[in-house]
Order: structure tokens, then sequence, then C-alpha cells
């Protein structure tokens, strides 16, 4: 009953996705109010039905309604509750009715809290969310439909990959939909301005919020994704260049692009076909990016159930939203009128090349990944382009931007005196300089670029402290001055400066875990020894022991320094009966300074009983990743909690204090 | 289809790596073999380096790259012993060939694509910007008392 | 110049498309890596025989001096698939005069010995390749794998996966038809 129910709802919410599709926009090009307000109502109905349906679907998982084909598949009455839950979105079907959650989401969002914005405008944005809505719906009801039944229903489910059922996992999924789907408003908001045949600055004063929404939460989705990778698959990495990898990270960077483009689009009315092209294109990637884990057409460990029929309605889908877009940009972006006027030394300047950088990075980045398709296309040859291609071209294009990011907040709008800014910053270089330096001491046997790239991120930070010291003149005028300023300071500068400062931590957390890994790999029994980075381990041995769904080894490491216990590693094999495979959880002791990874297996060839072959690592500053990665979620929160980004238009109001802010 | 779940499941699992039993006694060459194993994709599990991956394939190609070191050939040589046997598809990093100068060349293309349509916007912009006057700072005060002056009228 | 630039993205965006369009055909195995053999010479390499059998050993030389196209077929007796191909494998030497050979790949002698009794042996020669050297000569990345080698010694055609299904059967048919065809 449960799922015939979510079944109907979801058929509601795509008559509902109908009516939003064609009537607001009517509405607003006959200026018909009553049309044009129903989008409010569609929109909150159909979020309110999918909601429903996703209810109904997470309802079957929880009580193991075998009946359902979705839960057969993807569930088993021995999970944990937890995993239960997650199986809601953890296959293509389910991970589908994510999706049209989350376009739904955003759809009542901005029908309920967008009071602001202009109706014309709220009108057509709701109308073309509706029509991307109407395209997963009918996806997911002709091709993809979670609530098939199955009769009669097996005793019990398969069970889920026993690598999968992880809190993280289960969690990375949600966050990153929320990204990816969260930019899919801004695309609205983006095609409406076309459609209408404007862009004003107050345009990116509405779409701002939700890209900064968005792009918070596909931070977090990657970041948790890649934290997982790191602590689970055993090898200690956690970026791989990997297509799906690749796919997540491209609407990412634009993104971030976008983010910065429309801030010079709201406050200066320039870059305006920059900002609506990179609206466009960062949702165009989302779907590019369903497209691929969906369609078999790379190979990646990341696949869902791979069926022709529906890679092509996932085409389909992206001829009509990708090509539609980009060819009403190409007809009709000469309409917006251009913006203000500025010299190249400006901030305008520098979010140009910040913009360019940024989008070339993509480009090479896309180039790369579909680069095998193109080629064996054409001449039949398969190649592989991996790690050393991407990090050979994204490196050096980043570089140059994180150089970038540590001028940028000081130049003024419009013109900005270059001499001056230098200057201001010379200490700046000088510790970049020392800290090289530095690096290069204790590092000598590392890579070159390893050392510049510290200097560079050294630069961002020091650079970025500098500019937020200076908004409150710290040390300028008294401590309690210099507090007063930094609460009426906007919360988006301070958003800024934490960003900001989270890119430079997380570039100490690449560097440091790439360029300065040490490894031991070596066979042990009771009372080996082995000693990496300055620590002594010795393997006391192994215990086996019983989990709820596993059998476990668990092996105990003794890690010394200079005849100290520092602690107790205990790595772990696991066996799992019923999905008969084995994964291997890592011992990882984590400080400031980098982290201990250590991971046991059983030898190939095993000779000796009781012998095990045992993996350490030494990452020099990992942590500072997520560390990092935290700080830029925080720091978009911070922005994103700015009342001024939740005011629609700016009110006048009197302004008793004029506080010489150095610029926003 | 059931292959191919069964090489997911197999490949997902975690390392069955780099083994002690493979491990040369030379540190230098050690060195190599790993940094060229990084380098050389698994044809099983085909998202991982034979240096990571489980597969039987793998190690066998593992111990065959430090075999080769060992017989004395640069670390080209032990590439291309492994691309005569199973193409080009196992190198991470694309060869340098005809068919791949389009790979390496176009981000070189685009760059330089990009700094020549930000001269065109920024030389554009800035002529624009030359012409128009700037205030004097005169000018400067009286503007904002004008505006000061609407302001207070307004609110 | 400036009217072109926006149309720019477009363009990237069929060609993208069009791309997309191609990989979805169904009969395409994004996985699949081509073998690097075809229309080579056969590859160096010597196998002893199983020990305990009295089926002769293969190398080079034997595949070399063919008029017949020769069917090398790799298998063990750990690889479930082979069984369903061993059978059709047979038919095929009994009813069609198929000329077969095989290398025993990753398997210990004493138990491939014994699959071979349970099953029959449909094979002129048998390579045994313990440690998995000659496969890797041959550029295999799992079993079951056949190559069809043609007149002169010439690689002339590689199927990955067991022979047992009619679309293998027919494939593999086709290829011997045109390794016939194609007579020095």
């Amino acid at each position: 009953m449960i799922p015939e129910l979510g079944q109907f709802a979801l058929t509601l919410a795509l008559l509902t996705a109908v009516v939003q599709g064609v009537l607001p926009i009517w509405g607003a090009t006959s200026n018909n109010a009553l049309w044009m307000r129903s989008a409010t109502s569609t929109a909150s109905l159909q979020f309110c039905l999918i909601a429903i349906a996703f209810g109904a679907l997470m309802r079957s998982f929880v009580v193991s309604d075998f009946t359902v084909v979705n839960v057969v598949e993807n569930s088993n009455s021995m999970k944990p509750m937890l995993f239960k839950v997650a199986g809601t979105w953890g296959s293509h079907e389910g991970s589908l009715l994510l999706w049209t959650l989350i376009l739904a989401l955003f759809g009542a969002a901005v029908a309920l809290l967008g009071r602001n914005i202009p109706t014309g405008l709220k009108a057509r944005t709701l109308s073309v969310q509706a029509w991307i809505s109407i395209g997963f719906l009918s996806f997911m009801l002709f091709t993809s439909n979670p609530f098939d039944r199955v009769f009669p229903a097996p005793l019990d489910g398969n069970d889920l990959n026993p690598l999968l059922q992880d809190v993280g996992l289960a969690m990375h999924p949600p966050l990153l939909y929320i990204g990816y789907v969260g930019f899919s408003i801004v695309f609205s908001f983006a095609v409406a301005a076309l459609i209408e045949g404007r862009v004003d600055p107050a345009w990116a004063r509405w779409v701002r919020p939700w890209t900064l929404a968005a792009w918070v939460a596909l931070t977090g989705g990657i970041a948790l994704g890649s934290w997982w990778a790191y602590y689970e698959l055993g090898w200690g990495g956690w970026w791989f260049w990997d297509p799906v990898e690749n796919v997540s990270f491209m609407p990412w960077l634009l993104g971030t692009a976008l983010l910065h483009s429309a801030i010079v689009t709201e406050k200066r009315g320039a870059f305006k076909s920059w900002t609506i092209l990179l609206a466009i294109l960062t949702f165009s990637l989302s779907l590019l990016g369903t497209f691929i884990v969906r369609s078999g057409l790379l190979t990646s460990v990341h696949a869902f159930a791979v069926d022709p029929e529906r890679g092509i309605y996932i085409l389909g889908l992206l001829v009509v939203s990708i090509g539609g877009s980009l060819t009403l940009y190409a007809t009709r972006v000469h309409k917006m009128e251009p913006g203000g006027l500025f010299a190249p030394v400006s901030r305008e300047g520098g979010l140009l090349m910040n913009n360019l950088l940024l989008t070339l990075a993509t480009a090479t980045v896309l180039f790369g990944t579909l680069y095998p398709l193109f080629l064996e296309g054409l001449t039949g040859d398969k190649i592989s382009v991996g790690p050393p291609f991407f990090n050979a071209s994204f490196i050096p294009i980043m570089l140059p931007l994180v150089l970038i990011m540590g001028i940028g907040p000081f130049l003024s709008w419009k013109r900005a005196d270059l001499a001056g800014v230098i200057s201001r910053l010379k200490w700046v270089i000088l510790i970049a300089w020392i800290a090289a330096l530095v690096v290069w001491y204790i590092q000598t046997k590392g890579p070159a670029l390893a050392v510049l790239s510290m200097a560079i991120a050294v630069w961002l930070l020091v650079a970025t402290l500098r500019e937020w010291s200076s908004r409150i003149r710290l040390g300028q005028v008294a401590l309690t001055d210099s507090l007063d300023r930094l609460r009426r300071v906007p919360r988006a500068a301070h958003g800024m400066t934490m960003a900001h400062a989270g890119l430079a931590v997380c570039m100490f957390g690449f560097i440091g875990s790439s360029a300065w890994k040490s490894e031991e790999v070596l066979f042990v029994q009771a009372g080996t020894q082995v000693q990496i980075a300055g620590f002594d381990v010795t393997f006391e041995g192994v215990e086996r022991i019983q989990g709820p769904n596993y059998i476990a080894s668990v092996g105990t490491l003794n890690v010394m320094r200079n005849g100290r216990l520092v602690t107790v590693l205990y790595p772990e094999r696991r066996s799992y009966p019923v999905a008969q495979s084995q994964t291997t959880e890592a011992a990882i002791r984590s400080t400031p300074a980098g982290d201990l990874y250590a991971s046991i297996t059983e030898p190939v060839n095993q000779e000796v009983d009781g012998q095990w072959t045992l993996r350490i690592l030494y990452e020099p500053l990992v942590g500072f990743v997520w560390l990092g990665s935290l700080m830029l979620v925080l720091g978009g929160l911070l922005s994103l909690s700015d009342r001024r980004l939740r005011v629609g238009a700016p009110k006048r109001k009197a302004r008793s204090e004029i506080i010489p802010v150095a610029a926003e | 289809m059931i292959r191919i779940l069964l090489i997911l499941m197999f490949c997902a699992t975690t390392a069955h790596a780099v083994e002690p039993d493979e491990i040369l006694s030379d540190p230098a060459l050690e060195a190599r073999a790993r940094a060229i194993s990084a380098d050389l994709r698994c044809v099983v599990c085909q998202n991982e380096p034979i240096d990571t991956s489980n597969a039987g394939v793998a190690r066998d190609l593992r111990l065959l790259v430090r075999e080769r070191l060992v017989a004395g050939d640069t670390d080209k040589q032990v590439f291309d012993y492994v691309v005569a046997r199973y193409g080009d598809y196992v190198l991470f990093r694309p060869p340098w060939k005809p068919t791949t100068f389009a790979l390496w060349l176009t981000p070189i293309a685009l760059a330089i694509l990009g700094m020549l349509s930000v001269l065109l916007i920024l030389s554009r912009s800035s002529k624009g910007f030359a012409t128009i006057e700037v205030l004097s700072l005169e000018e400067e005060a009286q503007l904002s008392e004008i505006t000061k002056t609407k302001e207070n009228r307004d609110t | 110049m400036k009217k072109f630039l926006p149309i720019l993205p477009l363009c990237a965006a069929i060609g993208i498309g069009v791309a997309g369009w191609w990989g979805l055909n169904p009969d395409r195995d994004p996985g699949a890596i081509p073998s690097v053999l075809i229309d080579k010479p056969v590859p160096e390499f010597e196998l002893a025989s199983i020990a305990g059998t009295s089926t002769p050993g293969l190398k080079t030389q034997d595949l070399l001096e063919n008029q017949e196209p020769i069917l090398v077929n790799v298998f063990a007796s750990w690889c479930v698939p082979c069984r369903a191909e061993h059978a059709v494998l047979a038919r095929m030497v009994r009813e069609e005069n198929l000329n077969l050979v095989g290398i025993n790949y990753k398997d210990k002698p004493a138990t491939a010995a014994k699959w071979l009794a349970e099953l029959g042996n449909p094979y002129r020669r048998i390579g045994s390749d313990e440690t998995g050297r000659a496969g890797i000569e041959w550029g295999i990345s799992g079993v079951p794998e056949t190559f069809i080698v043609g007149p002169g010694g010439k690689v002339v055609f590689r199927y990955v996966g067991p022979i047992s299904s009619d679309a293998a059967i027919g494939k593999i048919r086709e290829a011997l038809a045109a390794a016939r065809a194609d007579k020095p």
C-alpha cells in the first residue's frame, strides 16, 4: 500500500511540475499576476509530494519490505538501521528520487523564502526548475521506478557491499546532491534571466545565496568522499582523478568561479555574460556527471547498474536542457548591457583572472576525463588519462590562481594601486620566502615543486590574515577598538577570510601528504619491529573478535618514540560471511604533524603461520586537508548567514556611521 | 554481468597491494619499481594502479617490473615492455604520440586563448576607462554632499 | 570575433553530446582492452607439458608452421566459466576438426590433470603456465581468453570470456572462417 502511495505521489508530482512549468512562465509573458503567483503553491506542493514518495521509500527500507524490488536489491534484514535508512538513496532509483527531492526542495525554498525576488523573475525561474523536474520525474517513472514490486516477496534481500556500510559514505550522497542539485536553481535563475532578456545587478544579489548554499554542500560532500576513501580504502590516498571524482570536482570549480563572478555583477554590473554562462555551465556539468555515472560510458568503481535505455534517456535530457540553455545563451547574451569599466589592475581584473583560471582548470579536467572516449570513438585506440596528466596540467593553473588570491582582497574596485598593495604586502612576501627556505631545509629530499607550493600556500594564508587584520586595524588602534570593528565587519567578509585561509590550510595538507609520504611494508609476526618517521613500532600479534555481521582479526601495534609509548594502534582485517568479502580497517593516529596509518592483511604466500603483512604509512600534514575543508565550509556558512545576502533589495536606511571598509 | 559484479567486489576491497616478498633489496631500485607501478594501470581493477591492486595479474606485473629493473632496464624500457604486451591503456601518463598531441597541447592552447581574451577584455575596458575623467577631490566632496542631502530627504 | 565566442560553449556541448551518444552503444564494453597482438606474430614463449599428462607442451614454434588456423585457449581448473566453454570446444574439435591448443594458466599441475581427466582433454597440446608469465606475453587479463592464430603464425583474433553462448560461438566461427580465407 505504502509503496503504491509513493508512486502515486510521484505521478502527482509530475503533473504538478507540468502545471508549474507552464502556468507561471506564461503568466510572466502575459503579465498575469495570478498565474505567476501560482508558482509558489505548485512548487510547495511538488516538494510535499516528492517528500511523501521519499518517505514511503524510506519506510519500505526501515521495515524491510521485501515486496519492493529496490529494497530486495539493496537491503537485508540484518543490516544496522542507519544503513537501512541510507539504502534509500544507495541505488540508481533511490538516488534519482533524492535528486528530484532536492530539486523540489530548492524550488520550494525559492518560492517561500524569496519574498523580495521580482515576481516575473521568480515565476520564470520556478517554471524552468519545473522543466528540470519534469525531465527527472519522467525518467524515474518511465525507466527507473523505485517502487516496482515483486511477488512473491523473497525471504531476505541481498546484502549491501560491506565496504559501503560506513557512516561517512552513507552521508556522502545527500550532501553531494544538495551541492550538485542546488546549482539547478542558479541555472534556472540564469535561464529565466535570458528569457526575460535582461540581467540587472540585483539578479546577482538573488543568485548569490543559493550558489553559496549549493557550493557549501558540494564542498562538504567532496571532502566527505575523500575522507572516506582515505580511512577506508587502505592505501592512504584521498584523490585519484577517477572520472567520477572529476565529475564532482568540475561543478565545484565552476561554482567557485560563479560565486566570485556574481559578486562583480552585483557590485559593478560587469561580467554579466560570464556569470550567466557560469551559472548554466555549472549545472550542466552536474547533469553531465549524472550521465557519466549512470550510463556506463567510462569504467569506474562508482557506476550504478547500467542500462543503455536509461543512458539514452538521460542523454536526451541533457540535449534538451544543456543544448537549449546554451542556444538561448548564444542568441540572447548580446542583449545584456555592458557593465562598469575597470582598469586592468583592479578587483574586477583580479576576479577576471580568477574566472579565467578556474574555467581553464575545469576545461582541462573535462578534456582529460573525456579524451579516452573521444579517441576511442575516432580511432578505436584505448588510452588512459590518469593522475600524471591531471597533476601536470592542473597544478600549474592553480598555483598562479592562489598567488592572485592573496592579492585580490587588497585590490579596490575599478582601479587599484598595485605598487601600494605590493608595498603593504612586502612582509608577507618575506615570510613566504622564509617558509620556502625552512621547508627546503627540513625536507631536502622532497620534490622542488613541494617547496614552491608550500611557499605559495603560506603566502595565501599570511596575506589573507594580513587583509583581515588591516580591516580591523589590528595593532594600529586599541585592542578594544579592533574587537569592536570585528563585530561590525560584515559576516561575508569574515566568510571570505575563513574560506581563503581554509584553502591555504588544505594546500598544506595536499602538499605534505603527497610529497613527503613515507611507507614501510613488511612481513610481521609477534615481536617484529619496524622504524618509520622517527617512531619505533612493534607488532604484538593478532586477536580474533566477533562483530555484528563479521569476524575480525585485530592486530596490536605498540608505537614508541624515544623509548616512551606514544599510542597503541589496532588495525583490523574483517571477514563478512554473508557477503563473502573482506575489508581492511586501517588504524590511524592523527596529529597536526601527520598521520601514522597502519593496516594488516594476510600475506599472499602464507608459508609461516601467524604471519601477516603490515603496511605502515606516515603522511605528514594530511589532517590539514580535512581541517581546511571544514574551514571552507564554515567560511561559506558564515557568508550565508550575512544579513545582506538574505535581505532582498537594499532598503534605504539611515546610515548612522560610515565604517571605512577596505573593500568587499 | 556477474563477472563485472565479482570484479567490482574484489577490486574495491582493500590492498593486497605490494607484498613484502616482492620488495627488492636495493632501495633505489625498489623506489623506481614503486614509482613505475604507481603509473601502470591494472587491467582487471581498472581504477587502480598495479601498486595497490588486489588482482593476480597486478602482482605478476609488479614482479615483472622488478625483474626488468634488476636486469638493468631503464624506466622507459620497463614501460615499453609492458606496453608491448598490453597496449597504451596501461599507462596512466598518456604517451606523447600523434594520437595524444591534442590531449597534451589543448590545455596550453586553451591557456593561451584565455590569456588573449583576457587581454582583449582588459584593453577594451581600460581604453574606455582612460577616457573617463576622474573627479577631482573638490568634485568628490560636492558629490557626497549632494547624495547625503538626497538620502536625508528620502528617509 | 566577439559574436562567435558565445557559440563556443554550445559547440563544445554538441561535441560532447555526440561522443556520449556514440559511447552508449550497447555493444561497446567500456572496460574492454583491445589486444596489442592482433596482426602481429605469436609472442615468444615456451611451456612444458602439465606434469602427469601425456599431452605435449606448447611453445611458439608449434604455432608457426600451420596451414589451418589454430585456436589457443587460455584456461584454468579454478575458472568456473571454463567448464561451460570446455564442452563447446570439445564438440568443435570432434565435429569441425578444430585445431585446439591450450595454455593452463596459474594452475597446479595435479589439479589441472584431474580437471582434464574429469572433463576430457580436447587439446592437441597444453602449455603449463604456473607463474602466469606466458599469460603476460599474450597480454591476458583473466581467464578464459581465446586467440586465433592464422597461417604463418600471425595472431588474427582474440576473444575475452567463455565461448559458451551462441553469440560467442558465432563470433569464433566467423573469425575462423576469415582466418581460413586468408591463406598466404
